[in-house]
């Protein structure tokens, strides 16, 4: 018997309505829904600072809010997601009261977390663990480096332990993306923690969905004519034996293909001999790929050497502020125009005394955002976009202020004034690291939701 | 195009886009593109001719640190992964394309010389 595991979101803004749309038709044992991403996480950390309450995927309640009818029709159907983000068993008790309401107050929620390293860094230190950058060897200096959030990428055992612990629903932290099927394939067809392959094959088939709809049309190269507005969403079915095949639900837009299904397997790797992830090393160069019928590819002979000893972490500190603004500029000049406009209001920014760290200007439309994209003919209308990074917020707000004056002070032929500044941000530049497995114990604690809604919690804001 | 005006002209090529399709994304502030041939004999064709050097060379202005190449023969495709390419990467990025989205389109209009046996790297739609 295959195991269906189906993944219904691929990032944190991703359709709403994709989850319940996959697991109305898609006849799954495992509904995932994956919310993270390094830019998320930090973004989730600056939210919680502002309210202990927050810091998780909110758009999972409303999610959960749309499935309830699901839920109630499908009593096995189980549910594995990373949107607890920075506040996991905050989102249990969210989660919690939307299952009450729908009389579900006696399913087991299980909640993974233990992947926040924010607030034991020091200790970490302490303990032997330099957090050197992978890439400068540097060690981290919490003095230079105002840490935003630091959270480990653990795997799928404590998956494992929450539904072998009876929980229908699974939510965590920071767990890599494809655990979040390793987790489901691994409790169904109980795999031991060294077979490799097994562990390969799942992997390769969270790869595959982790992404949603990147799977199944989206991206792809010959995506015309495919029904992308109502693109179906990717199942992966995991069979005993290490078996992959990637489908989707029948009478749904996209296509499941070879083409797709490759690209999505080249999607962000690097050598694609060592593909890490906390539960397997994984080899995709071993790997074939097959039609096996309409919407339906298969994935075999996946292979994967035993599991790093240590954890990714997604560590990221503050780098100051950002923003950037655009305007229409057009006229038979409009290239060098835009361009003389963009110096203009830098050359404005440093009068008013600041010299910014990083400014850039860009004409949209030019060709020039990558390489092959040189319109052949004369342009006479560019979006000018100029985006500025400093260590001080005044320096960046005092930049936002310089795009409005051109238009009595600038040249002719502009427009877009009423929607051209954009916010300021705060920027979070990463420091990728390493941290011993055996100094990041996983926590899981699995009660019923009526527990949950009734858990008092103990809020934290600070990563201190 | 007859053999005499062809004596004056460039030599043929073609875009990567007519034998291969792509995807591209970001590993912090490197950024991945996969190219993969429709057949196999386009990725004969391409170990040979789209070294690391040429695709350096294609995304000269985002001023990678260096390209590697890595082959997947079973999938007749090859990922490039283009070092420090991303001017910081998401978050840091000033860059419209903070994430190298762009690329795996891009690079389907890199020119490589016009091979002998074109119509056996075609696609064949599916």
């Amino acid at each position: 018997m295959a195991c269906r595991i189906g993944n219904g979101a691929g990032f944190l803004g991703d359709q709403l309505a994709a989850p319940r749309q996959l697991a109305e038709a898609g006849a799954l044992d495992y509904l995932t829904l994956e919310y993270l991403s390094e830019l998320t996480l930090s973004i989730l950390a600056r939210v919680r600072e502002k309210d202990p309450t927050s810091g998780y995927a909110g758009d999972f309640i409303d999610v959960l809010d749309d499935l309830r009818p699901v839920l109630a029709r499908q009593r096995d159907l189980k549910i594995v997601t990373n949107a607890g983000g920075m506040n996991p068993a905050v989102c249990a008790k969210a989660a919690a009261g939307v299952l009450l309401e729908a009389g579900l107050g006696d399913e087991r929620i299980g909640v993974v977390s233990g992947d926040d390293l924010a607030s034991h860094i020091g200790r970490l230190q302490g303990a032997g663990c330099r957090f050197e950058n992978l890439e400068t060897g540097e060690p981290l200096d919490t003095d230079k480096h105002s840490v935003v959030s630091a959270n480990a990428y653990l795997g799928a055992r404590p998956i494992v332990d929450a539904l072998a612990a009876g929980a229908r629903f699974v939510i965590t932290g920071r767990v890599a993306d494809a655990s979040l099927t390793v987790g489901p394939a691994m409790h169904e067809f109980g795999w031991a923690w060294d077979e490799w392959s097994r562990l390969a094959a799942a992997s390769v088939a969270g790869h595959v969905i982790e992404c949603g709809a990147q799977a199944t049309g989206g991206l792809y190269r010959h995506w015309e004519n495919l029904d992308l507005a109502h693109v179906g969403y990717p199942i992966a079915e995991v069979t005993a034996d290490g078996g992959v095949a990637i489908t989707k639900p029948p009478g749904t837009g996209g296509r499941v293909n070879r083409d797709t299904v490759i690209e999505q397997l080249l999607y962000e790797i690097g050598d694609p001999k060592h593909y890490l992830t906390p539960d397997v090393d994984l080899d995709f160069t071993t790997l074939e790929v097959n039609q096996a019928g309409v919407d339906r590819v298969t994935i075999t002979h996946a292979t994967g050497r035993p599991a790093p000893e240590d954890y990714k972490v997604s560590l990221a500190y503050r780098a100051g502020f950002a923003t950037s603004g655009q305007l229409l500029v057009c006229g038979r000049d409009c290239v060098a125009k835009a361009k003389a406009c963009g110096q203009m209001i830098l050359d404005r920014v440093r009068q008013a005394g600041f010299e910014l760290d990083d400014a850039l200007v860009e004409c949209l439309g030019a060709g020039q955002s990558a390489p092959g994209f040189l319109p052949p003919g004369e342009l006479r209308e560019v979006v000018l976009r100029v985006s500025v990074r400093d260590r001080r917020r005044e320096a960046v707000e005092r930049f936002s202020k310089e795009f409005a004056p051109l238009i009595t002070s600038g040249p002719p032929g502009l427009a877009g004034y009423a929607t051209g500044r954009g916010a300021v941000r705060g920027v979070f530049a990463y420091w990728p690291t390493l941290v011993p497995k055996s100094l990041v114990p996983a926590r899981v604690e699995v009660r019923s939701a009526r527990e949950w809604a009734a858990a008092e919690l103990n809020l934290t804001n600070s990563n201190r | 195009m007859s053999l005499i005006l062809g004596q004056f002209m460039a030599p043929p090529t073609i875009t990567l886009g007519v034998i291969a399709h792509a995807r591209s994304g970001d590993k912090g502030n490197h950024a991945n593109v996969g190219v993969i041939a429709y057949t196999h004999a386009g990725y004969e064709f391409l170990l040979e001719q789209l070294t690391p050097e040429r695709v350096g060379r294609f995304f000269a202005t985002l001023e990678p640190t260096r390209v590697e190449r890595f082959e997947l023969p079973r999938l007749c495709a090859l990922n490039f992964l283009l070092l420090n390419a991303l001017g910081g990467g998401a978050s840091q990025s000033l860059r419209i394309d903070t994430q190298g989205k762009l690329l795996g389109t891009s690079v389907l209009e890199l020119e490589l010389p016009h091979p002998a046996n074109l119509e056996a790297m075609r696609r064949t739609p599916n």
